[in-house]
């Protein structure tokens, strides 16, 4: 009997960490399809930034309500998945709470620890499904997350408060049986929260209880398994991609866009053809992007990073005088873009009418809207920039397909020939002066 | 008003202290040749050793960067810092952010490596020094000052304070938005904005930011940005608000109230 959970279990948690890492070497490869960009200085600040931003969650505690509910939450659901290790050894060798003999009185600390990090994790779930079902928080009733991002929000927060429940129950069921004097059930004293269910178990039999005790187990790990394998399809991936992204975040000042080294060479080629490099020029394939594939691997990295909490576009100009841009949908086309993508590639299935993250996902008139204002670089907590990528969807838009409004057309005209944006003679720049 | 050229004054054997970087909107938008004119005020009661380039000085290329236009912004770098390069330019001061920006973040990877600072810092650092001084009960004292955070300063190279510090010198009452410091909401203009027309929307991001600045009963805005100004300005207009409340750059403030 023992030894065919065993074995179910084994092939369960198999079968699982199979899936999981064949979608994570998935995703991997997806974000590779960027361009190469080499990021490796300033390790020491790199290193800081996971600290601050992913560990400490520096940027969420601009509202310090929501950051402490969103830190027990957080906190409680990676440290009870110590408990994890326990219920993961037990189920591959067939023993009861493994650890609770070694560790004696330490064993109850640590699983009321547990108990007190989960009552935390159910209340801040329980209070964050309410929030973001009842109050009519722009970002959350926002159209951005009609159909399934709405859908998975939500069922991320169910799932974890099922799992937290399961937890309470297991300890509970398990409890009562060792007041019954059950042999199997070693006596790890009464914990603080499932001690309280215990007692309400009085009256069950020991083998209802057993069936308790066993199904919530089992649910518990099986609900483990499921969660780990539906995060990657999920928003929640941000709970793993968090910490490199953090890593891989840009040093510099937001207000730096980056150079394009092969533009700069044809500009100097045309006006100083001795300070240009004849090499350099045919190294660019286009300039800006078109597709997902023209953006830096780390804007695809920022694209699955994406928790969809909507900071960015709350904060966004254009988002709030209710224009099209959103830049929180900037970064939800590009992940929903490079999964097509990525299927394709697997299948081995053309890329159907030659569709592109721009103008197929993104339309000219979202990206006209920015004001390049940083207002959602600054916002997201986890070091995503959906600026880069507008800025190098408008750089195809001009360079490749001219395309521009009238009015921009004529500003660049007039910066070309009378160096400033206004149709102003240059000999007259000095005229302020005058008076 | 007498302002010394660069060129001139090479001619002439000497080198100035530093440059005045006057940008597009200070030389041509006639708003902002008062903001420019006030700073040049202050230059001169402070004795800075300072030019200009006049007729030689062009467009950084900001708005066109940020259209989209990388070209035409390459061809702006390279004969600004082309120029600047050959006259020795060590220090450049300038009240356009946007300016300030292009030389402090992007010249740098193409050959133009400057000190350069905004004029709201240099003015702060000029009364730090005691260069300057202002009126004690000038005519800002007891007036309601809130001040607009440039996206450009602010959270582009994250300079809060400094303007902020020289109107605590005031006298006045500063007050913020809500929306204030990093979480400031642009005025509208960036990212080459100011050169279009607005997509559709319910609402003009300008008048939202100047409602903002309204609802909190100063008697002026201060900006640090000619194009922010350009932009708040409007939307007083618009609200009809131009007899309570004025928009007015940082040096415009400061040059009135000099001792």
């Amino acid at each position: 009997m023992y030894l065919i959970q065993q074995l179910l279990f084994i092939s369960l948690s198999a079968i699982a960490i199979f899936l999981f890492s064949k979608k994570i070497r998935e995703i991997s490869r997806n974000i590779n399809l960027g361009k190469a960009e080499e990021i490796s200085d300033c390790k020491l600040n790199r290193w800081k930034n996971v600290l601050l931003l992913a560990f400490g969650q520096k940027k969420m505690f601009r509202n310090p309500l929501v950051a402490i509910l969103h830190f027990f939450v957080y906190a409680g659901f990676v440290i009870i998945n110590i408990e994890i290790f326990e219920i993961f050894l037990d189920g591959i060798l067939g023993t009861h709470r493994i650890f609770a003999n070694q560790l004696g009185s330490f064993y109850t600390f640590l699983i009321n620890a547990f108990e007190v990090l989960a009552a935390m994790v159910l209340s801040g779930c329980v209070i964050f499904l309410i929030r973001r079902n009842t109050l009519k928080l722009k970002r959350f009733i926002s159209k951005d997350l009609d159909g399934w991002p709405r859908s998975d929000a939500n069922y991320i927060l169910i799932a974890e408060i099922l799992l937290m429940s399961l937890f309470f129950t297991m300890n509970a069921a398990d409890r009562a049986l060792q007041l019954k004097g059950n042999i199997h059930f070693l006596d790890t004293g009464s914990f603080l929260i499932s001690g309280q269910i215990a007692s309400t178990f009085n009256s069950f039999s020991i083998s209802s209880l057993e069936i308790i005790e066993r199904s919530a187990w089992w649910l518990h790990i099986v609900g483990i398994f499921a969660f780990l394998n539906y995060l990657p399809y999920s928003k929640h991936l941000h709970i793993l991609l968090a910490f490199p992204n953090a890593y891989y975040a840009r040093l510099e000042p937001m207000g730096k866009m980056e150079n394009m080294p092969s533009v700069q060479n044809e500009v100097l080629l045309a006006l100083q053809p001795e300070m240009a490099n004849a090499n350099l020029t045919e190294t660019e394939k286009r300039f800006g992007a078109k597709d997902v594939t023209d953006l830096s691997w780390k804007n695809l990295m920022d694209a699955y990073t994406c928790t969809e909490c909507g900071r960015c576009s709350a904060a966004c100009p254009a988002t709030q005088t209710g224009k099209l841009l959103s830049p929180r949908k900037i970064m939800m086309d590009t992940r929903d873009r490079i999964e097509e993508v990525g299927k394709q590639l697997a299948t081995g299935s053309k890329n159907e009418i030659n569709k592109s993250l721009l103008h197929d996902y993104i339309s000219v008139e979202e990206l006209r809207a920015c004001t390049t204002c940083n207002a959602c670089v600054q916002e997201c907590p986890v070091s995503i920039s959906p600026l880069d990528i507008i800025i190098q969807l408008r750089r195809y838009l001009i360079m490749e397909e001219s395309n521009a409004p009238q009015e921009w057309s004529v500003m660049f005209g007039n910066i070309e020939n009378n160096f400033a944006p206004w149709k102003f003679n240059p000999d007259e720049r000095d005229k302020w002066s005058e008076q | 008003m007498k302002v010394p050229v660069l060129a001139d004054l090479i001619a002439s054997g000497q080198t100035p202290e530093i440059l005045f970087w006057v940008g597009c909107a200070g030389s041509f938008d006639q708003r902002a040749q008062k903001i420019t004119r006030a700073f040049v005020e202050i230059l001169k009661h402070a004795k800075i050793n300072y030019a200009i380039l006049g007729k030689e000085e062009m467009c950084t290329g900001d708005p066109v960067r940020r259209a989209g236009n990388e070209f035409v912004f390459q061809m702006m770098a390279h004969q600004n810092i082309q120029l600047l390069n050959s006259y020795s330019i060590k220090k450049i001061v300038t009240a356009c952010p946007h300016c300030f920006n292009t030389f402090k973040n992007e010249y740098p990877a193409l050959g133009g490596t400057f000190e350069v600072i905004h004029h709201s810092v240099f003015l702060q650092q000029m009364i730090d020094e005691g260069k300057i001084r202002l009126k004690e009960g000038g005519s800002f004292s007891g007036k309601k000052i809130t001040y607009h955070d440039s996206c450009y300063l602010g959270r582009a190279n994250n300079i809060y304070e400094a303007p902020r510090k020289l109107l605590e010198e005031l006298d006045a009452d500063l007050v913020e938005m809500k929306r204030c410091r990093s979480n400031g909401l642009c005025c509208g203009a960036g990212g080459a904005q100011m050169f279009k027309e607005e997509e559709k929307g319910f609402s003009r991001i300008n008048i939202e930011r100047t409602n903002e600045a309204i609802s909190t009963e100063a008697n002026i805005i201060a900006s640090a940005c000619p194009f922010c100004n350009t932009m708040l300005t409007d939307g007083v207009k618009l609200a009809e608000k131009e007899e309570k409340i004025q928009v007015l750059d940082i040096a415009e403030i400061i040059a009135s109230s000099l001792t």
